[in-house]
């Protein structure tokens, strides 16, 4: 081969790297081993991990996931993350993504979904992108960022967004409900302001009074963003139900449909908007429509927003979706039906109530927050969080998330979650471990 | 073989332009732009009030399988862009040089400048595979 392409070696193919560059041994890396020994080696430092009672969620959540999912998904017709170049030669990859369209269309109560995107984070970036671009009245790209969004995907959308000249303006929330006060919004009266973000349940996990946010958005004519947790639309109202009239764009991770904790990612994000604004939409859309013969199939459809036909003026520098966790949440979707996932969101509802009120009443731990809330909350305690989660740790327990950091006017605070995966033998563990250590120092 | 109105004048990137009686301009694509384009499925029209820039994209044609910029070959505010093509773009296939007309705006100062073709001008530039 080298031969037929005129190379006189394998080290000719590399001659454009400058030699200060390449590596010709590897210090520190053991010699090659063989497939058994590191098979061996995998399972050792895998058990090292222990399965540690997790109480954390912050954004990502544990939760069951049926046999079925991952059995269906790493079949070889499915196992391909991305969206074949011929798409129309796969129709079953373009009926999953109409089915999962469907699905999430119908949780939001949307009009139309995209085949989603990267994961929540990006999403969120992309809504407010595609917010500027499609209110065309505002001239502002002002996007108002309430403090109660995930601070990570706040983060998030900082670095796409603000290079691309839009303007972010956090909001500070209520200190008593740990929400956004509407009232707040007042001073935004008459400006230009282009969107409105709201996190439902917000990132403490207390519901925002998203009606009433939507409706003051709307009367300063700004678009309205939701960010939700799709789980948590088998309870709660749906985006295209808020307000008078409902969100403009939905967006969230779909990571809690079937899809692992895996170390943080990858995740898939989704996001539907009102067909107004259909052209603005990032991201791959497939349609149902009839072949030649009358025949129903499955197309990828509105590809004129895209970058292989739009070039630089394309919606989105997002060409493909993320096929295989869609997939994934489809077939969860499909298998819980709407009665089982709310079943799941009512048992996680139940199961944190059980473990905040158990934590509440241990001494030196406050409830940080009165009001309504879905399956996570914030706690302060009477000392530092962080030393505490680590002697948690060393018992095998993951009590939460530390808030000190992102929200140092919180004080001593944690976030703790309860999903439908802890059982009350868990949450008792968790807070006699808790008592334990609260008491032990006290009395030190 | 496409229409030319011999009262309009064209742009190479097939624009058409017609001085409306209050000295506006009325702007569209020409019947050559929409054969080749197709079939519309989609315009984007510009809202009455947005300022243009000479040769600046002001409007989108979409049809099945490509999506092309208008563009405004002379610098105005626009005053009006045709609502109707948001519900029926296939106008422009229709009837490109009456109904399927795109936008119209107010010049900024004088009238379209000398880079504008008259209809045998454009005639040819279509002989000659522009």
């Amino acid at each position: 081969m080298l031969d037929r392409i005129g190379a006189r070696s394998i080290d000719d193919l590399f001659d454009e790297i400058p030699a200060e560059l390449r590596v010709d041994s590897l210090p520190g890396v053991p010699s090659a081993l063989t497939e058994m020994d590191v098979s061996r080696l995998a399972a050792e430092r895998a058990a090292t991990d222990g399965r540690a009672l997790n109480f954390i969620g912050a954004g990502a959540y544990e939760h069951h996931i049926p046999a079925p999912v991952w059995a269906l998904v790493t079949r070889g017709e499915i196992y391909s993350a991305y969206t074949p170049y011929q798409a129309e030669a796969s129709q079953g990859t373009l009926q999953i993504m109409y089915e999962y369209q469907s699905m999430i269309a119908g949780l939001t109560a949307m009009d139309v979904s995209n085949a989603s995107l990267y994961d929540g984070a990006s999403a969120l970036a992309e809504a407010c992108l595609m917010a500027v671009r499609a209110h065309r009245r505002s001239k502002s790209a002002r996007i108002l960022l309430p403090a109660t969004v995930n601070p990570w995907w706040r983060r998030v959308v900082r670095g796409i967004t603000e290079g691309q000249g839009l303007q972010l303006e956090i909001l500070p929330y209520d200190p008593a409900e740990g929400r956004m006060d509407p009232k707040s919004l007042d001073r935004f009266s008459g400006q230009d302001i282009t969107a409105l973000v709201i996190q439902q349940p917000n990132f403490f996990g207390q519901l925002e009074d998203v009606d009433a946010l939507t409706r003051c958005a709307r009367a300063d004519g700004a678009l309205v963003i939701a960010a939700v947790n799709p789980l948590s639309l088998a309870l709660l109202a749906p985006p295209g139900e808020w307000g008078d009239g409902g969100a403009d764009i939905a967006c969230g991770d779909a990571q809690p449909l079937g899809v692992p904790l895996s170390s943080g990612g990858p995740y898939v994000g989704f996001m539907a908007s009102r067909m107004e604004h259909v052209r603005q939409l990032p991201g791959r859309i497939a349609g149902r429509t009839v072949d030649v013969e009358g025949k129903p199939g499955f197309t990828l459809t509105l590809q004129a927003r895209e970058q292989h036909i739009r070039r630089g003026k394309a919606t989105s520098n997002i060409c493909t979706n993320q096929g295989l966790l869609m997939s994934a949440a489809t077939i969860h979707l499909a298998l819980l039906g709407p009665v089982g996932l709310e079943r799941v969101a009512r048992a996680c509802v139940a199961r944190t109530r059980e473990l905040i009120a158990a934590l509440g009443r241990l001494p030196g731990v406050r409830v940080a927050f009165a009001g309504p809330r879905f399956h996570e909350a914030v706690l302060q305690l009477d000392r530092p969080v962080a030393p505490l989660l680590e002697s948690l740790a060393a018992e095998g327990i993951v009590g939460g998330f530390d808030l000190s950091r992102d929200y140092p006017e919180l004080g001593h605070a944690l976030l703790t979650c309860a999903t439908e995966t802890r059982t009350e033998a868990d949450i008792e563990a968790y807070v006699r471990a808790l008592g334990r250590l609260l008491g032990r120092a006290a009395a030190a | 073989m496409s229409t030319i109105p011999a009262d309009l004048r064209y742009t190479k990137s097939h624009e058409w332009l017609r001085t409306l009686p209050d000295g506006s301009i009325e702007i569209g694509i020409t019947d050559h732009a929409q054969q080749t384009l197709g079939e519309l499925v989609f315009v984007e029209v510009p809202e009455a009030g947005r300022t243009l820039a000479s040769g600046g994209a002001c409007a989108v044609v979409e049809s099945v399988k490509a999506a092309s910029d208008v563009y405004s070959p002379i610098a105005g505010t626009v005053t009006a862009g045709n609502e109707r093509l948001a519900t029926e773009p296939e106008l422009v296939n229709r009837d490109p040089y009456g109904e399927g007309w795109i936008l119209r705006l107010k010049p900024v100062a004088g009238g379209p400048g000398p880079t504008l073709l008259d209809a045998a001008g454009y005639g040819a530039e279509l002989e000659a595979g522009g």
